[in-house]
């Protein structure tokens, strides 16, 4: 609990300050996380992805804009800027218009509870977690939308697959973090993190301190997967199949409005794996003797510093997974749900609250 | 129930030796994989990694004896037109005049030694419908048409696939022809006056019969 007294003083420092009557550190604090998804998104979500899809496959990816392709994504943007807004004749225009707000506010909203640090946090709920799982089901919501007033037999077959997997997934998934839930005794992502660091920096952490934290680890990561429609379990995209699955009739920023719902829904639950079992702002460095490594390495800088490399760490293996595993088969994903991870989840479920009454 | 948990051993075991193949690719992509072709020796030794070649910048070299875009050397051609011909696309565009009997001179000879008798101010390939069957090459007596190892040839613009191979500008092709004119009407005059004075057998018209004909034996004669 060393950093008990520093939470959030970044975030409620900027709460606190009006421009009149004006709110602006509230803004402040709604931006922060919407200007990192985008610079994210930008940067590590799609040129990182290209690059990394290309080296595993022996190729280069996007060379030709700049040097290493590296404004290639501002190049793209800057096409679909220019792209006609199109809403199809037979589309049902309301539908068709708040589905990507709808699923972009979604994924976005569940950053309120995501602590960038121990330095700031949208929001210190004490039901963050449970929170987090909650909101993020308002994404099925605009996937539906969007899908079914395409008007658009792809569209409404993508975002059937979409609803059906994500509703699915999400027993497994919550329950895992249920698990996490009962080491830690809170819901407040802030002292998820607190209760997992320490001076022996990794060796708090629930997956390395707990011997049966694995198990809802792995559920929780594949069940994640589910959830942000990443392969191998992205039958609503399925380009192959579906053209683009729920998104196939959209253009321009719409269309760009939904890859920045998917990134921000892959840091979403890249962040909230880390938090739960992987200590969230806490360093991974042990203090050794009176070399204080991990308490050099933890603040409100480092810890922002932590938390997303631990999340890009796990965003690189979700795109490692995608070039890897072919799509699964729509009763493949219904078994491996229903008949493999909930069962699990389960017996994690009981594991962990044996260890809990027991260690 | 054991079938369960085989599946699920195998699907673990599957995914970890996917993705360890998957990882060793992607750090693998600090090296270039070697240029070796499939009839080197070594191909399988080679190192694995980036395979990509980045096309206009790197280039495989085509093989000394490729046949790719159709190239005339025009001092060779002798406008026999049957390399037109042959052409079952219709790439191939020739305009011949005929050299008059005091230009044959300054027509000059193919590099074998034969007398060239037709000026060649039209001499076309459209690269572009050309599909490099090669008919053409081998149709050609002197062979002055070849299939050269130039691979790449795109062009912005498609009028820029016809090649121009003539050697004569338009002034020069107006001036021939007026010269092959007059030639001509002198020579009938002559051939009148002299179907006038009851001579029929030198006429003009058995002598371009053979002049395409022995040329392609010439030709072969010349090699």
């Amino acid at each position: 609990m060393s950093h008990a007294p520093s939470l959030n003083t970044w975030s409620d420092a900027l709460a606190g300050f009006n421009l009149g009557w004006f709110p602006l550190g509230l803004v402040i604090v709604a931006a922060i996380p919407l200007v990192f998804i985008a610079l994210y998104a930008l940067t590590y979500g799609v040129y990182g992805e290209r690059k990394i899809s290309a080296f595993m496959q022996d190729r280069l990816g996007p060379m030709e804009v700049g040097p290493w392709g590296l404004l290639q994504t501002l190049a793209d943007i800057l096409k679909l800027l220019q792209k006609e807004d199109i809403v199809p004749t037979a589309a049902d225009k309301f539908l068709f218009v708040i589905g990507p707000l709808v699923m972009f506010v979604g994924s976005f909203l569940a950053f309120v509870v995501l602590p960038f640090g121990p330095a700031f946090i949208g929001a210190d709920l004490n039901v963050g977690l449970f929170y987090a799982i909650g909101i993020v089901a308002l994404e099925v919501v605009g996937i539906l939308a969007s899908g079914w007033g395409s008007n658009n037999k792809w569209a409404l077959y993508g975002a059937v697959r979409s609803v059906a997997q994500i509703v699915s997934y999400e027993i497994p998934a919550s329950i895992a973090l249920l698990c996490g839930a009962m080491m830690a005794g809170t819901l407040s992502m802030q002292q998820f993190c607190v209760a997992q660091s320490g001076p022996f920096g990794l060796l708090h952490w629930y997956l390395f301190s707990n011997p049966v934290a694995w198990l809802p680890f792995l559920i929780y990561f594949i069940s994640s997967l589910a959830e942000t429609n990443r392969a191998p379990f992205d039958i609503p995209e399925a380009e192959s199949e579906l053209v683009a699955g729920f998104f196939t009739e959209y253009t321009g920023m719409k269309f760009a409005m939904f890859f920045l719902a998917e990134y921000g829904s892959m840091f979403m639950v890249s962040g909230i794996i880390s938090i739960v079992f992987l200590g969230g702002w806490a360093s991974p460095l042990p203090n050794i003797g009176s070399f204080a490594l991990n308490t050099m390495t933890s603040g409100p800088v480092w810890g922002t510093f932590w938390i997303i490399m631990k999340s890009f760490f796990f965003i690189f293996v979700q795109m490692w997974l995608r070039w890897t595993l072919p799509r699964l088969r729509v009763d493949q994903l219904m078994y491996l749900c229903w008949k493999v991870l909930t069962p699990f989840a389960f017996v994690a479920f009981v594991l962990t609250a044996v260890w809990e009454i027991y260690k | 129930m054991s079938e369960y948990f085989s599946n699920i051993k195998i699907g673990a075991s599957t995914i970890a030796t996917g993705m360890a193949i998957t990882l060793k690719h992607f750090f693998n992509a600090v090296k270039r994989k070697g240029d070796a072709g499939i009839d080197d020796a070594d191909y399988f030794k080679q190192v694995d990694g980036l395979c990509t070649l980045q096309y206009p910048r790197e280039v495989v070299p085509t093989p000394t004896i490729g046949r790719y875009r159709l190239f005339n050397n025009i001092e060779d051609c002798i406008g026999c037109n049957q390399c037109d011909r042959a052409c079952p696309v219709e790439c191939i565009t020739i305009e011949t005049i005929k050299v008059t009997s005091d230009d044959l001179a300054a027509c000059g000879k193919t590099s074998g030694g034969q007398q060239k008798r037709f000026w060649l101010p039209v001499f076309d390939i459209d690269v572009a419908k050309c599909m490099t069957c090669g008919i053409c090459v081998s149709v050609c007596p002197t062979d002055c048409l070849v299939h050269s190892p130039v691979a790449d040839f795109s062009e912005f613009d498609v009028r820029n696939m016809v090649y121009h191979y003539g050697n004569l500008s338009k002034i020069e092709a107006d001036a021939k022809r007026k010269k092959l004119e007059e030639e001509k009407a002198a020579k009938e005059k002559a051939a009148a006056e002299a179907a006038a004075r009851g001579e029929a057998p030198p006429r003009p018209a058995p002598k371009p019969k053979p002049a395409p004909g022995p040329a392609p034996e010439g030709a072969e004669a010349g090699e």
